[in-house]
């Protein structure tokens, strides 16, 4: 550094990749106007991404590595309703409820700006249901599954990789889905008591919380209904 | 660096949370247990991590204890030395090595460097702590578990992992797991925070491209570690599916003592790619940190800005991304396609482009430098040169060719112990002695620092540096005895019991460190508050050491890049980044712009 510091050199106009690091490393912030619990919430989604991911390449390796053959989804997933046999029927009633869910989830977040307190806390709680419906669906799916004898170890109809993969990848999802569902009665809950208007603390990290939140909260349900479209595909379409 | 223009400083808000509500402590409980405070909670990480680190360095004792005696500790029998080498391999890299770089040295100085007040989320951050703890309990819980730790080896490889005949499969390998999951948890609260404190907390005028290299290394390798540690932690979930339930990720059809099992068709290859995924990663989650610390040490201690900053800062994000396309140099006696193979040796070399970068760099910043041998400089100094030497085995390793004859010799265990296990230790001892004065207000003894250092970087070359020639000669790793194999010299025995002897000693040595710690705390020389007349932010603290908030009443404004040593026609040879340029006094200095 042999310029005196006193003054300030200007620098040539940039281009290309020198505006893009420019911009990137300015002051303070990366990402200007990402708040800091927004910018969590998006790395922990990329975090998880390979998690699935993961989840989902080891499925495929298992599938493709096994000299048994794979069960055929849309016999196994089939319902008879009404004298009909419906291959996948409820696996696309669950999608259809899951992404019905980010429908009203994107609606809670617009209210939530608005800072209507009952549209948003009661879009929360549509949401919410939504998703407990999903993994009453889902429970209802396992249990199906387990008394034709679907076992993590083995199945009746062909590769055992297809019950452990099935219940590992379910269940992982299904967890979040059942994270998702509290933190949403959780936000509701802060949302109708009017936390947000007021600033009150939060309980375990004493920050006043924003309406932000609602949509922090969206970011991670949006996040779990998109994993289940892969999954849908992936799993239940392949 | 110095010339981003001035104008961009003051135009948001200096925090997105006012003082008050950082979550101030109000008992002793949360003070020191409970604390939100990043400062106690990179103790907190340090401590723990200092003690797994011993025990693990036990561990090495008994097992060298063997190797270079074998037959006279009747204790140290086959299944308990594969116990020792797994706990081992594992507490030294994930237990100690991450938490140390990461949860220690990042808590503390990723605030303090960026002029933040703590983290961005401290709740989420003493969580952190506490779930490393639990991971901690249930790792050593194993120790007292029916059949012992587990003897996977620290890769834990299916199928042998989870079967009989190897040690600690009852419980100790489900305990192993477990802890992994726990850990791997835990270190996401605390990187997320890691990430968005560098990426959003920063504190006025403090651009990345200002940021002093240490930020920089612990930025990129949390980063690393947030899209790396999944894969371990998918791998550990499907191998407890697979001893737990009965599942087949990992094992294909297998006769146990003349028994068919129950397994069939899964894919051990899998485990190894998810493995190494993470493992490979890892690397430089821990190399980067040590990167980073030692540029910051380098350009201190030699008075002399860190030559090539933006290469530097370039290099790093260039491994850090290189890494993830390298895993497989690890499997290449795995029973690969050959041109997997291929690949993965031409990105793995290609790794070496960005490092030697980082190390003409150190050179160059020392080229001409005013360096004081200090207790800190000659950690950083022995760094390079153990780091530059473990480099170079690595590029014989990464060659398929002179790979496969060298796989599984301890040739491997010495490059590894030079590359990974050495070098960031003498970075972590050397940031010690360089930060302690920050965090206790009172420098460590320097003659038991000078004598701890020559023991560990003599002493550590002593003892890897003939693992090369060993493995050269065939001997194997992981074995717990030579055995009956009669075409090794019998100086290779020899060579094991000297490096045996040397082994004990060094570990001992250690002991030096442990005390000068302790004792220091209370008798140490008075450092003030900045003792290394340092630039960047934590040494330009109001208090020493810093308090809850770490800034007083204002967040430091930052004018520059770290690195203004020996700057001309300034009259001390030292600028801090949160001096103002009108505050700079001019003037001549005396040549020797030495520490007083």
């Amino acid at each position: 550094m042999d310029t005196a510091f006193t003054e300030h050199r200007t620098r040539e106009p940039e281009s290309g990749l020198a505006t893009i690091v420019t911009d990137f490393s300015a002051d303070q912030r990366a990402f200007r106007n990402v708040s800091w619990g927004k910018a969590m919430m998006w790395i922990f989604l990329l975090s998880d991404t390979f998690i699935f991911g993961t989840f989902l390449i080891g499925y495929m390796t298992a599938r493709m590595s096994t000299a048994e053959p794979w069960p055929n989804a849309s016999e196994v997933f089939a319902l008879e309703i009404a004298g009909q046999h419906l291959p996948l029927i409820l696996i696309a009633i669950m999608t259809f409820v899951l992404i019905s869910s980010s429908g009203t989830m994107a609606m809670a977040v617009n209210y939530g700006y608005r800072r209507q307190r009952r549209p948003t806390a009661a879009l929360l709680v549509v949401t919410a249901l939504l998703g407990a419906a999903f993994v009453g669906m889902q429970a209802f799916e396992w249990t199906k599954l387990i008394s034709e004898g679907v076992r993590p170890w083995g199945n009746p109809w062909g590769a055992a990789q297809f019950g452990s993969a099935f219940f590992m990848i379910t269940g992982f999802h299904g967890t979040h889905v059942t994270i998702g569902v509290i933190f949403l009665l959780i936000v509701a809950r802060k949302v109708i008591r009017g936390d947000f208007d007021h600033g009150r603390p939060g309980f375990f990290t004493g920050r006043k919380g924003r309406y932000e939140a609602v949509e922090i909260m969206g970011l991670y349900w949006h996040f779990v209904d998109l994993v289940w479209v892969f999954i849908f595909a992936f799993f239940y379409l392949w | 660096m110095a010339d981003v223009p001035l104008d961009r400083v003051a135009e948001t808000a200096t925090t997105e949370v006012e003082d008050l509500s950082l979550h101030h402590p109000h008992s002793w409980l949360t003070r020191y247990v409970f604390s939100q405070d990043a400062k106690t909670i990179s103790i907190q990480y340090t401590v723990t991590a200092l003690v797994i680190g011993f025990i693990a360095l036990f561990l090495s004792w008994l097992m060298r204890l063997q190797l270079g005696f074998p037959g006279t500790f009747a204790f140290i029998d086959a299944a308990a030395y594969y116990q020792l080498i797994t706990m081992h391999g594992m507490m030294m890299i994930v237990y100690v090595l991450t938490a140390v770089l990461l949860g220690g040295f990042g808590n503390y100085l990723i605030p303090l460097m960026v002029g933040a007040r703590d983290m961005v989320f401290p709740y989420a951050n003493m969580l952190s702590y506490w779930f490393y703890l639990l991971a901690v309990v249930i790792l050593l819980a194993s120790f007292f578990a029916p059949g012992g730790p587990t003897g996977a080896g620290w890769t834990l490889y299916p199928p042998q992992a989870i079967l009989s005949g190897t040690p600690g499969q009852e419980s100790g390998i489900i305990l192993m797991l477990v802890s992994l999951i726990v850990f791997i948890a835990g270190f996401t609260m605390g990187g997320l925070n890691y990430v968005v404190t560098v990426l959003q907390g920063r504190t006025r005028g403090m651009t990345l491209m200002r940021m002093p290299l240490t930020v920089w290394g612990i930025f990129t390798a949390s980063v690393m570690a947030l899209l790396a540690f999944p894969a371990l932690f998918v791998a550990s979930v499907m191998m407890l599916f697979d001893k737990l339930f009965g599942t087949s990720f990992f094992m294909p059809s297998l006769i146990e003592l003349g028994t068919r099992l129950d397994y069939g068709g899964g894919s051990p290859i899998l485990f190894q790619h998810l493995f190494w995924f993470f493992g490979h990663p890892e690397v430089y989650i821990v190399a980067l940190p040590a990167f980073g610390i030692v540029s910051d040490l380098i350009a201190t201690h030699a008075r002399r800005n860190i030559f090539g900053y933006r290469m530097m800062v370039w290099a790093i994000l260039a491994i850090g991304a290189l890494s993830f396309v390298v895993w497989a140099h690890h499997m290449y006696v795995s029973g690969m396609n050959p041109w997997f193979g291929f690949f993965f040796a031409t990105t793995t070399l290609i790794i070496a482009v960005p490092t030697a970068i980082k190390v003409y760099n150190w050179i160059l910043t020392l080229w001409r430098g005013d360096i004081h041998l200090t207790v800190p400089m000659l950690f950083a100094l022995g760094f390079i040169v153990t780091f530059v030497n473990g480099g170079l085995s690595g590029l014989f390793l990464g060659n398929v060719v002179v790979d496969v004859p060298l796989s599984d010799t301890m040739f491997v265990v010495a490059h590894f112990h030079m590359v990974m296990g050495i070098a960031p230790v003498l970075v972590i001892f050397g940031a010690i002695y360089h930060w302690y004065p920050k965090v206790t207000g009172r420098m460590m003894n320097e003659a038991l620092g000078k004598l701890h250092f020559w023991i560990t970087f003599l002493g550590t070359y002593a003892i890897f540096f003939p693992m090369h020639y060993l493995g050269l000669l065939g001997v194997p790793r992981r074995y717990h005895e030579m055995g009956e194999a009669s075409f090794f010299p019998a100086s290779a025995q020899m060579l094991n019991a000297y490096i045996t002897v040397l082994a004990l000693i060094v570990g001992a040595a250690q002991l030096l460190f442990l005390f000068n710690l302790i004792w220091s705390i209370r008798h140490g020389r008075e450092a003030g508050g900045n003792p290394w007349r340092a630039t960047s932010l934590e040494w330009q603290t109001p208090e020493t050491p810093p308090p809850h908030g770490n800034w007083g009443k204002e967040q430091p404004a930052v004018y520059r890049w770290a690195y203004d040593y020996n700057v001309p026609g300034v009259a001390q040879d030292f600028i801090p980044q949160n001096m103002p340029p009108e505050a700079v006094p001019l003037g001549a200095r005396p040549a020797s712009g030495g520490m007083s």
